[in-house]
C-alpha cells in the first residue's frame, strides 16, 4: 500500500471502487475487472473474492464464506494480499464496519 | 495464432469546435475520405462485432464525439454489450443534463482535455474559448459520480505549467491526470517546430512529476506519456501492430492506430465493405506488420524487439519515408539523425532566444488547403 495507509483490519468492508466493473470475457473464457484505460484478468478465486466485495461483508466474513465454500484453510493472507494489490491501484476501497 | 483485440477507439466524427495545433486527426480530415460518417446502426454493428472479437475497452472519441446527437444511443449499446466505455471529449458546451443522460445510458468514464492550467493560455492553444466549459464539466463529472481523467497534451508552450496542471486536477478530485507529451503525428507533425520542447523543459517537468507523485501517493494517478524524440529507444507503440488495438474512423476505415491512415503504402478496409473480423485477421493493413517476420535489421536480431516491437510504423513512415524500417527514434536506427536534427533545431532556437515558429491551427480550411497541396 502506498500513501501510508494502514493494512485494513478484519472488520473493514472491502468494496469494488466505483470506477471498476466486473465483466465476463467470453472470448478468453475468464472474468476481468475493467477500469479506465486498463483491466485485471482474474482467475476463478479472484472472481469469487470480488463477487463478495459488495460493500456489505467484512474481510472476516468474506474469508469465512470462502473457507466454507471451498473447504480451504489459511486463505486470509491470500485474500488480504489480493485485495491489497487492487486497493493500491484504487480498484478496491475499504469502508468502515457498521458501528 | 492471431491475437485478439482488447481496445477499440471509435472516432465518431472529425468535426470539432477546438483547433488544437497538435491534433492527432489526419491533416486531410476535412477531405472526402472522411466525409460520410457512419450511421447509428452501423456503429452499433461495429461495437457488436468488436465485442465478439474480444474487445472490452471502448474509447468514444473524435473530433468532438458530443457533436453526434446519437451519442446516448451508442453508449447504451456499448453498455448492453458489456464494453467499458470512455468518453474522450473537449467538453465544449457540455451541459450537466447531457452528461447525466450519458450516465443513465451507462457511460463508465470521462476524459476531458484541457490545454493549459489557466484560461488565457488554454484558450489560446485550443484556438477556441473553452476553458470555462471544461472547468464546469469537471465539476459535473464529480457531481454525477464519474471517474475522471484530466488530459493535457504537453509541448513547448505549456510545459512550464505542469505543476499547476497537477494542482488543478487535484483540486477537482480527479482520479487521473494524463500528461501526454506531444507525439508527432497528424497536425503535431505538421507543427513540429512550434511544439518541440527543449531538453531543459522536459527535465524540469519530469522532476515536478516525481515530486508530485511522492506527495500525492495513490490519491491522484499521474500518467507521464514519454516524449519519444528525446528517448534512446522507441515506445512499444500500441503494444505492437495489430496485437490489441484498432481505430475505426468516422467514415468506417479501420486502422491499427489512430495515425496509421497517413501511411500511403497500406490498403485500409472499411466496415461498410467487410466484417470487422476479416479486417482484423486478414486485411492487408493489419497483417503487414503483425508479429516480427516483417522486421529488418537492426530490429530482427535485437533482443529489444520483444519489448518495443520495432517501435512505431507511422513514425518510420513520417520521418524516414518507409513504414517498414526501424522507428527512427531508436538510437540504433540509421535514420536517427533525422530525429536529432528536429530536436537540435528546437534547442538552437531556445539558445538564441528566438520565438518558436507559429503553428497552424487544426481547422477545416487549413485541412482542405493542405490536402489540395497533396
Amino acid at each position: 500500500m502506498t500513501g501510508g495507509v494502514n493494512p485494513p483490519g478484519a472488520a473493514a468492508v472491502p468494496c469494488i471502487a466505483p470506477k471498476a466493473r466486473l465483466q465476463r470475457d467470453e472470448v478468453r473464457r475468464r472474468d476481468v475487472l475493467l477500469y479506465p484505460e486498463g483491466l485485471v484478468a482474474l482467475n476463478e478465486t479472484g472472481t469469487a473474492i470480488l463477487q463478495l466485495c459488495d460493500g456489505t461483508r467484512s474481510l472476516a466474513e468474506i474469508v469465512a464464506t470462502l473457507k466454507q465454500r471451498y473447504g480451504a484453510e489459511g486463505i486470509e493472507l491470500d485474500v488480504t494480499a489480493f485485495l491489497g494489490a487492487l486497493a493500491a491501484k484504487g480498484l478496491v476501497t475499504y469502508g468502515s464496519p457498521p458501528r | 495464432m492471431i491475437p485478439k483485440p482488447l481496445w477499440l477507439l471509435a472516432e465518431l466524427t472529425y468535426r470539432c469546435p477546438l483547433q488544437c495545433p497538435y491534433c492527432s486527426n489526419p491533416l486531410d480530415f476535412a477531405g472526402g475520405r472522411f466525409k460520410h460518417e457512419l450511421a447509428t446502426d452501423e456503429w452499433c454493428r461495429v461495437f457488436r462485432e468488436a465485442r465478439a472479437l474480444g474487445v472490452l475497452q471502448l474509447g468514444l472519441s473524435g473530433g468532438e464525439p458530443l457533436l453526434r446527437p446519437d451519442l446516448e444511443t451508442l453508449v447504451a449499446t456499448a453498455h448492453e454489450l458489456g464494453l467499458y466505455s470512455s468518453l474522450i471529449t473537449s467538453a465544449y458546451r457540455l451541459t450537466r443534463d447531457r452528461l447525466a443522460a450519458l450516465k443513465r445510458a451507462g457511460l463508465d468514464h470521462v476524459q476531458i482535455s484541457v490545454q493549459a492550467a489557466d484560461a488565457e493560455l488554454s484558450d489560446h492553444i485550443a484556438g477556441t474559448a473553452s476553458y470555462r466549459d471544461k472547468i464546469a464539466a469537471y465539476h459535473y463529472t464529480r457531481e454525477l459520480g464519474f471517474p475522471l481523467t484530466v488530459n493535457v497534451v504537453l509541448h513547448r508552450k505549456n510545459l512550464h505549467q505542469v505543476e499547476a496542471m497537477i494542482r488543478l486536477a487535484e483540486s477537482l478530485g480527479a482520479e487521473r491526470i494524463e500528461l501526454a507529451n506531444t507525439q508527432f503525428y497528424g497536425w503535431a507533425f505538421h507543427n513540429r517546430n512550434a511544439l518541440m520542447p527543449t531538453k531543459a523543459q522536459l527535465d524540469t517537468a519530469w522532476e515536478v512529476v516525481l515530486r508530485e507523485r511522492a506527495r500525492l501517493g495513490n490519491r491522484l494517478e499521474i500518467v507521464w506519456v514519454l516524449p519519444d524524440y528525446h528517448e534512446q529507444y522507441p515506445k512499444p507503440c500500441m503494444g505492437g501492430w495489430a496485437r490489441a488495438y484498432m481505430t475505426v474512423t468516422p467514415g468506417g476505415e479501420v486502422w491499427p492506430c489512430h495515425a496509421a491512415g497517413r501511411i500511403t503504402t497500406l490498403q485500409f478496409a472499411n466496415v461498410r465493405d467487410h466484417p470487422l473480423e476479416w479486417i482484423w485477421s486478414e486485411s492487408e493493413a493489419f497483417t503487414r506488420f503483425r508479429g516480427d517476420s516483417w522486421m529488418p535489421e537492426p530490429c530482427r536480431s535485437c533482443p529489444r524487439k520483444a519489448l518495443d516491437f520495432g517501435g512505431c510504423r507511422c513514425q518510420a513512415f513520417l520521418v524516414a519515408g518507409d513504414a517498414g524500417v526501424t522507428d527512427p527514434v531508436c538510437s540504433l536506427s540509421s535514420h536517427r539523425r533525422l530525429v536529432d536534427a528536429a530536436v537540435a533545431e528546437a534547442e538552437q532556437a531556445a539558445a538564441a532566444a528566438e520565438l518558436p515558429s507559429e503553428w497552424v491551427y487544426r481547422a477545416a480550411p487549413a485541412s482542405r488547403a493542405i490536402a489540395a497541396k497533396g
